[in-house]
């Protein structure tokens, strides 16, 4: 057992670490949203060079979180890929298939609100969770 | 894919967590290869024949084939 001993003991280290930066990128990535949409009307008065740096800075971080979710996936054990990819392709599929149904119904006059792209998110954000916690419960 | 993880284990006497450490894997999916629900990568698998001191053949058995 101790020849792969040398390879062990990193991965759950790992896990943790890629979690713990995740965590970070994406809490950046919230307070930079924030900065973006209020800062123009709280703090400088919709002048134009700090809302630009406002909006690239949001975007620069989004990114980042972007770069740091997809390392997080590849530390994952390929049972944990799995589990992610099924709910990631689903969501996907989802989103873009009730997103485009939500986009019709005021074209066709079935709804009289604009649709909003928050409803789809929180719809994507419901149906990936429901997914990986299917996936879990199968594999557990 | 039927496989013999969880009788080498046993004689081994390690825990799931214990292989999953040695694997490099979540312990859930030791569990899921030991149920038969999750079938390991060819990596996964030349990992653990390597750990058990085996061959791959010894370990996992086509159900197709026998």
């Amino acid at each position: 057992m101790d020849k792969l001993k040398e390879d062990s003991n990193d991965f759950a280290k790992n896990i943790k670490k890629n979690h713990l930066g995740n965590f970070y990128w994406t809490a950046a990535w919230v307070a930079t949203t924030a900065l973006a949409a209020f800062g123009p009307r709280l703090i400088w008065n919709f002048a134009t060079l700090p809302t630009i740096l406002g909006v690239l800075i949001n975007l620069g971080v989004g990114f980042g979180m972007i770069v740091m979710n997809k390392r997080n996936v590849r530390g994952w054990d390929e049972l944990q890929q799995k589990i992610f990819l099924d709910a990631a392709a689903i969501t996907l599929g989802v989103g873009l298939v009730c997103g485009i149904s939500y986009e019709l119904l005021e074209d066709i006059r079935l709804i009289s609100s604009e649709p909003e792209i928050s409803h789809l998110i929180i719809l994507m954000a419901l149906t990936f969770m429901a997914v990986i916690i299917a996936g879990h419960r199968k594999y557990r | 894919m039927k496989n013999r993880f969880k009788v080498l284990r046993a004689e081994r006497d390690w825990t799931q967590a214990q292989l999953a450490d040695e694997l490099q894997v979540s312990r859930q999916t030791v569990n899921a290869i030991e149920t038969g629900k999750f079938d390991p990568s060819l990596k996964l698998a030349f990992k653990a024949a390597r750990l058990f001191n085996l061959g791959i053949a010894d370990i996992f058995q086509d159900e197709a084939a026998s």
